[in-house]
């Protein structure tokens, strides 16, 4: 097993009995009718979850699964089938329901012939990941974040904390002979707190972790940290007052808010999207949909991040992808069908929930470079307007560019300073303009702590966001006060 | 299909008991689907898919834990159910932890047919066709859909065992078909809004035509283009009956155990209150026949049942599993939800609000100046204090009448004064998924827009 570790691609040959020439075979079934293209992914996932209640760690869970893709691809359609019994005889089924995509062929596709592992990056290494941990540590931890909380404000009401790891195998084969593997470890932590006093009873939640060992949490004291942004965040909105209604300027603090761009640009950036032109940023490579001060990065090569893969989903290397250069519209995000269809690099974006989706193009980490003011010249800069810290999820109408984004954690700027704190309130824009309004960028880049969770088309997958500090000149704040 | 038998159930109970488990649960589903989407008139996309994957619960006294796998072998399995026992040991002993009391379990189920015995997985050709004709209708309905994200047909089939150490033992089959398709508009600056229109039921011959479907997507695109954004403005809001919907499914998550033993709603302590206009009840029925919501037990093997959530705006009872039961000191109500390896949730089953008398022609005539919701988006519904702000979309209406499209602004409250303020009711109230609502009218809320 430990050697199977070290080699991923071994993994699923000893495992369930994989062999090459078994494997060629399968390919050359999936490429039997007019096909350009298969590949088969194969997934092996191990997951571990404890969570904490009532100050009694009472739930712990473990799953295993497994299982096989076959994806056939001709032009722009594509046939997927999937089993969970990782068995030639299973695959070489599912190989004859993905191909019905295709065209029957005259000459035959000329042999596959797997070759050696393609290169990857390393980007998470890890001596060892959090489920070699005893449970009983684990669990420990959870107690004394439930303690810290409890200690920290008497207003604290209850307290709720999880710990989730996983372990996932890939392997990739496809019919250019191409095998790439790796092991991707994560983790998350994550701590809740209700408070309540006379006024009301509020939320306070913060968390993180990515690709890291289980002392990633314990250095610097980082379980501490999530522990007293939640209790914080809480206790915070326990004194918000009712959130403004209508547009003004608004400030996002750096880091987590960079969910900003994820939703108002990244997703309208994905090449599926812009291949069947059904995004509003499609035909816009190379014009001005941004300030000049404005740079968008995806880069899924950030050592131990959420959002970093050593290769993605469909075996090509991840990169760092410059979306946006000083305003200007560069690049779009790629996997190997929509890339192929455009003409274009895969751009290593192919990413896909588990063995029972077909890949599409996602993000990584998706960030801001950061400018020359300091957060404090930017919000000293606002007469009247809201400085927006926290958020919970957004959301993006790819075709029309309107995204929303909710802050949890919000507070007025009067004059210069920021003064109440809000109630939250969603945040409405439109993403080919919303960039356009950005008058201040900080110094402070800020990647997110490790939460985010990204959905589209029904598969969710792990992704980062970045932001520094920004100014933005106008964007609807949907509060209850006019 | 390939089932996993009731004896590989028991055998694994059996492998519990004897690691030492006082108390065990086994949920086995299997499911088989088919989903072919088409795009401009050409096959886009086939997707075939099996999965059969296995779940259990164990308890050492008070303790438990709960584990998942897809393999099925016994040799694997048995290793398995032992180091989850092992897992279950290291877990705190949690005095409302258990099983739920065995007297409850029904002695028989209803028949429910979820399960459509004429047609199973439908065949990638007809699946295609389906999809194919949809799209048509709505590509030809007007020059203005110029694109399209195109549409998909799927079905599936999927068989779901579960099995306790108190003697409970149930299974059933379902089915399951969807049409959905999502055309593009084009107006005359060439802004795009797309358009999306589904119809799903457990029988294939009770889906709606798929020419209505895509004529209905096109409709919907089609009355988007030229949308504006309008000042910010407090008026009347009419909810149209899919995002009313939402409203309810809000609701539905304070009024469930979880949230309510946590602290965690709006709800906390309003059992018996007026928590709506008196206009408002509010149906949870999991024995409806055929219906997508239903089942002939929940997911501790309770009986499922019809009763009111909401009676006249009155709170009449919460949605209980039977840990979050024990919680709050009452009584499971049929509303555990179970997903394999998971402890239960809570979720409502067919959860409707009692239509009224008004078409929505009425309603909408009845507001001079105010917003018909169509679209939300975003995730701005605060459980714990329903604070409630979300992006939507959808017509202006003046007089009485529906006029200009709609978008970029938002709708905010709180969900405790929606509620309360619900003025009129719909009569259209169409069964299209688990969760359903008419029309509804919300006498202020405050539109933050230019």
């Amino acid at each position: 097993m430990a050697n199977d570790l070290v080699r991923p691609e071994q993994f699923f040959l000893n495992r369930f009995g994989m062999n090459e020439s078994g494997l060629e075979r399968i390919l050359g079934n999936a490429l039997e009718r007019k096909a350009d293209y298969a590949d088969l992914f194969f997934e092996y996932r191990s997951a571990e979850g404890l969570a904490l209640e009532e100050s009694m760690v009472n739930h712990t869970s473990k799953s295993v699964s497994h299982g096989v893709g076959v994806r056939v691809c001709a032009e722009d359609r594509t046939g997927y089938a999937y089993s969970d019994e990782v068995t030639f005889d299973r695959m070489r089924i599912a190989a004859e329901a993905a191909r019905a995509i295709a065209d029957s062929r005259a000459a035959p596709h000329p042999a596959v012939q797997v070759g050696g592992p393609v290169s990857r990056h390393q980007l998470y290494e890890l001596e060892s990941t959090p489920l070699e941990v005893p449970i009983e540590e684990r669990a420990k931890l959870l107690r004394e974040i439930d303690e810290l909380a409890r200690a920290s404000d008497p207003r604290v009401r209850n307290v709720m904390a999880s710990f989730a790891a996983e372990r996932k195998i890939v392997m990739i084969v496809n019919s250019d002979g191409q095998v790439a593997a790796d092991i991707q470890p994560l983790c998350r932590l994550n701590v809740t707190v209700i408070a309540e006093d006379d006024k009301g009873r509020q939320v306070g939640s913060y968390g993180g972790g990515g690709r890291v060992e289980w002392k990633y949490f314990v250095d610097q004291d980082r379980w501490k940290h999530y522990t007293r942004e939640a209790v914080r965040q809480a206790i915070v909105n326990l004194d918000a007052v009712d959130a403004p209604a209508g547009e003004m300027v608004v400030v996002l603090g750096n880091g987590w808010p960079g969910i900003l761009l994820h939703e108002a640009i990244g997703h309208g950036l994905e090449g599926d999207f812009n291949r069947k032109g059904v995004s509003a940023f499609s035909g816009r490579i190379g014009k001005s949909v941004a300030s000049p001060l404005c740079t968008v990065i995806d880069d899924g090569t950030i050592p131990n991040r959420r959002g970093s893969l050593n290769v993605d989903d469909e075996g090509t290397p991840t990169s760092r992808t410059v979306l946006i250069e000083k305003g200007i519209l560069r690049g779009y995000l790629q996997d190997r069908l929509n890339a192929r269809l455009m003409k274009t690099a895969p751009t290593g974006n192919g990413r896909r929930e588990s063995f029972a989706h077909a890949p599409m193009p996602r993000m990584t980490n998706t960030f801001m470079l950061a400018g020359e003011s300091t957060p404090e010249e930017i919000i000293g800069s606002v007469k009247n307007g809201l400085y927006a810290v926290s958020f919970g999820g957004g959301q993006v109408d790819i075709t029309n560019g309107k995204f929303v984004f909710s802050a949890s954690e919000a507070y007025l700027i009067e004059d210069g300073k920021v003064t109440r704190p809000v109630k939250g309130a969603t945040l409405i824009g439109n993403g080919p303009d919303v960039l356009t309004r950005v008058s201040m960028v900080g110094n402070d880049l800020a990647l997110d702590s490790g939460i985010g969770t990204c959905g589209k088309d029904g598969q969710s997958v792990p992704v980062g966001v970045g932001l520094p500090t920004i100014r933005i000149d106008g964007i609807t704040v949907g509060g209850t006060r006019a | 299909m390939a089932q996993v038998d009731a004896a590989l159930a028991e055998w694994v109970l059996d492998v519990a008991r004897r690691n030492g488990a006082t108390a065990a649960e086994v949920l086995c589903v299997s499911a088989e689907s088919l989903a072919a989407g088409v795009r401009l008139g050409e096959v886009e996309k086939l997707k075939s898919s099996r999965e059969r994957r296995l779940g259990i619960r164990v308890f050492v006294g008070q303790s438990s834990a709960n584990a998942s796998t897809a393999e099925l072998e016994r040799d694997g399995l048995e290793e398995f159910v032992a180091h989850t026992v092992g897992l279950a040991r290291l877990t705190a002993a949690d005095p409302s932890a258990g099983l739920p009391d065995a007297a409850l379990h029904p002695k028989s189920f209803p028949e429910l047919e979820l399960a459509d015995n004429d047609q199973g997985i439908v065949d990638a050709d007809t699946a295609l066709a389906i999809a194919r004709r949809a799209e048509r209708a709505a590509l030809s309905a007007d020059a203005r859909i110029k694109n399209s994200e195109g549409a998909e047909f799927d079905s599936g089939r999927y068989y779901i065992m579960f099995a306790n150490s108190q003697g409970f033992s149930g299974n059933y089959e379902s089915t399951s078909f969807h049409l959905g398709v999502a055309p593009i508009a084009q107006g005359d600056n060439g802004a795009m809004q797309q358009g999306f229109w589904y119809t799903a039921n457990r029988h294939f011959a009770k889906l709606e035509e798929a020419e209505a479907v895509g004529a209905m997507a096109a409709k919907r695109a089609l009355r988007r283009l030229g949308s504006r954004k309008i000042k910010t403005t407090r008026v009347p809001i009419v909810f149209d009956p899919d995002m009313a919907a939402s409203l309810l499914r809000a609701l539905a998550g304070a009024a469930s155990g979880p949230s309510l033993y946590k602290g965690a709603s709006f709800l906390v302590g309003k059992l018996g209150e007026r928590i709506a206009s008196p206009l408002v009840t509010i149906h949870d029925d999991g024995i409806m026949v055929g219906a997508l919501g239903s089942k002939p037990f929940d997911g501790e093997g309770l009986a499922t049942n019809r009763k009111s959530l909401v009676e006249q705006g009155v709170l009449k009872t919460y949605l209980l599993d039977s840990y979050s039961a024990r919680k709050l000191k009452l009584r499971p109500t049929g509303n555990a939800a179970r997903s394999v390896g998971d402890s239960p949730s809570v979720s409502p089953t067919n959860l409707y609000l009692e239509p009224g008398r008004h078409s929505p022609q009425e309603i909408i005539g009845t507001v001079k100046q105010g917003l018909y919701v169509t679209e939300l988006i975003g995730f701005g519904v605060n459980g714990v204090t329903g604070d409630y702000s979300r992006g939507a979309g959808g017509l202006w209406i003046e007089n009485g009448e529906l006029t200009y499209p709609v978008q970029e602004v938002t709708i905010a409250g709180n969900l405790k004064e929606m509620f309360q303020s619900i003025e009129m009711i719909g009569n259209d109230l169409h069964w299209r998924s688990a969760v359903v609502s008419p029309t509804l009218k919300i006498a202020e809320m405050m539109i933050a827009g230019a």
